[in-house]
């Protein structure tokens, strides 16, 4: 019995077969893999013998193959961030350190899944559209597959992104225009290569992978949910998917439900959903992007309404944060914590500071916060704010007379 | 005549072409055009009370209608109007 066969499409419940499809094609809905549950055979005990990575969690991940492609991602630390908690006024806070991965982000989660499919349904070429960090991966994952790998990245992209992509030698094309108009691109690319595009055609099966983000936080904590989350967000998916991996932890025996309330991090100048959570509306309306946190610049999100259904229902809520504040998020991780995240991770401290202020989240209870990407991607926001060099002659006297603050 | 790119998953309904022009003045003219010439495409751009579904998405040379004036954006000789699903994250 195959664990699943169809895909299913989340607006108007249409069934297609598990192939490379791009969006329902009835009424433009994102699908998603249907399991059957039932044939599944997943406990604490196979999790905890499998797997160093997070191929651990296969049974639940949307692939037939014995042999995935994989570098090592996942099981990526959960720290606990005592200093944070004094800082912010915590009880308990974890970081899910996702910005240790293979590639530097959380994308290997997505696209090991995304590229051991693209092999599984017979691709020679693997293709993304990206923002940069999702480029970095699938070069990655496309060389170690064997498989022809092109990237499609906006032309200005940081140096980092452009660097951590292009190491791997896949084909790099630089797209005049902005990330929106990469990803159309790649749509009607889709529909005239026979490529696998992880985050268009694959989607389905890629979008899959963030479920081991809830899945091993729950492991982490020693088999049980966090009490509140606070996702970066930019097509709103991950925050989506973490939800359903610990719904089906649940739904599954392996924890307890915790009714984990979710928070959404999103940047100014790229909030349409946290505006759809402020103004209490379930319509999520387009905007024109302008932020330094362009790994999360979506101004049309692809699963913004799941997400905002998922704030909702689960008690929680959305903010955003001005660049200003993702610098300032930036560098309070980095000096309390060490931990040294991209723009996307300073939105998502910038919010979790913003939520403990104004009060949604609760102090009393746990929290864990998702750092998705490593800062150094990101070098050209955070220049102007590191630490100055203090140049001296080597010398114990030229260090006294510089450095009057050594005592 | 205004120009239209069809996404690929309207194609089998428009005889495989990825463009087509058609005549009017504003969108809501070219879209009823769109349903008139190919039978079928009206059930998958509107719900059952004819509102635009919410993953579908219409753009005027490169700009959402919804930042525009939605179905009463008008459009004029030489623009490019598009058809296009919302953006998955990358």
């Amino acid at each position: 019995m195959k664990k699943f066969r169809n895909l299913q499409c989340r607006e108007c419940g249409r069934r297609f077969p598990a192939e490379a499809v791009y969006v329902c094609e009835y009424c433009f809905g994102p699908l998603e893999v249907i399991y059957d549950y039932g044939s599944i055979d997943i406990s604490r005990d196979s999790i905890l013998e499998g797997p160093l990575s997070l191929w651990r969690y296969k049974p639940l991940l949307p692939v037939h193959t014995d042999s995935p492609v994989t570098i090592g991602e996942g099981l990526t630390p959960l720290l606990r961030a005592g200093n944070l908690e004094k800082e912010l006024g915590l009880k308990e806070l974890y970081i899910k350190n996702d910005s240790v991965n293979p590639t530097f982000s959380f994308k290997d989660r997505v696209v090991t899944v995304a590229v051991s499919r693209a092999r599984e349904l017979g691709f020679d070429t693997v293709a993304c559209a990206s923002t940069g960090n999702l480029a970095c991966s699938v070069a990655a994952y496309g060389k170690k597959a064997g498989l022809k790998t092109v990237v499609f990245i906006p032309a200005d992209l940081e140096k980092g992104k452009v660097l951590g992509a292009g190491i791997y030698q896949p084909r790099l094309v630089g797209v005049r225009g902005d990330y929106d108009q990469v990803n159309r691109l790649c749509g009607e690319l889709a529909g005239t290569f026979k490529w696998g595009f992880v985050n268009v055609n694959l989607r389905p099966y890629y979008a899959e992978g963030s479920k081991t983000l809830g899945f091993e936080v729950a492991e982490q904590l020693g088999f049980r949910a966090p009490r509140q989350v606070v996702v970066p967000m930019a097509s709103g998916s991950l925050l989506t998917k973490i939800y359903k991996g610990l719904k089906e932890f649940e739904e599954l025996g392996i924890i307890e439900e915790a009714g984990t309330r979710f928070f959404g991090a999103q940047a100014s100048g790229a909030d349409p959903i946290a505006e759809a959570v402020r103004k209490d509306e379930d319509i999520i309306r387009p905007v024109k992007v302008k932020t330094i946190a362009k790994s999360l610049a979506i101004g049309n999100p692809a699963d913004g309404y799941y997400a905002w259904d998922v704030i909702k229902k689960s008690g929680g809520y959305a903010a955003s944060v001005t660049d200003d504040e993702i610098v300032e998020g930036i560098k309070l991780l980095a000096s309390t914590e060490g931990v040294f995240t991209e723009t996307a991770g300073g939105v998502t401290v910038g919010v979790l500071k913003k939520l403990v202020e104004n009060g949604k989240i609760d102090p009393e209870l746990s929290v864990v916060i998702y750092i998705t990407g490593n800062g150094l991607k990101t070098q050209e926001a955070v220049e102007k704010s590191v630490s100055k060099i203090e140049e001296i002659e080597p010398s114990l006297k030229s260090f006294k007379e510089s450095c009057p603050w050594a005592v | 005549m205004i120009k239209v790119k069809i996404p690929q998953p309207l194609r089998n309904l428009t005889d495989g072409k990825d463009e087509v022009s058609l005549e009017g003045n504003e969108i809501g003219e070219i879209l009823l055009e769109l349903e008139k010439k190919y039978p079928g495409i009206k059930e998958r751009l509107r719900d059952e009370e004819g509102k635009l579904r919410r993953f579908i998405n219409i753009f005027v040379n490169g700009d959402d209608i919804r930042h525009l004036e939605g179905e009463a954006t008008p459009v004029e000789e030489r623009d490019e109007v598009s058809i296009l699903p919302a953006i998955a994250g990358g």
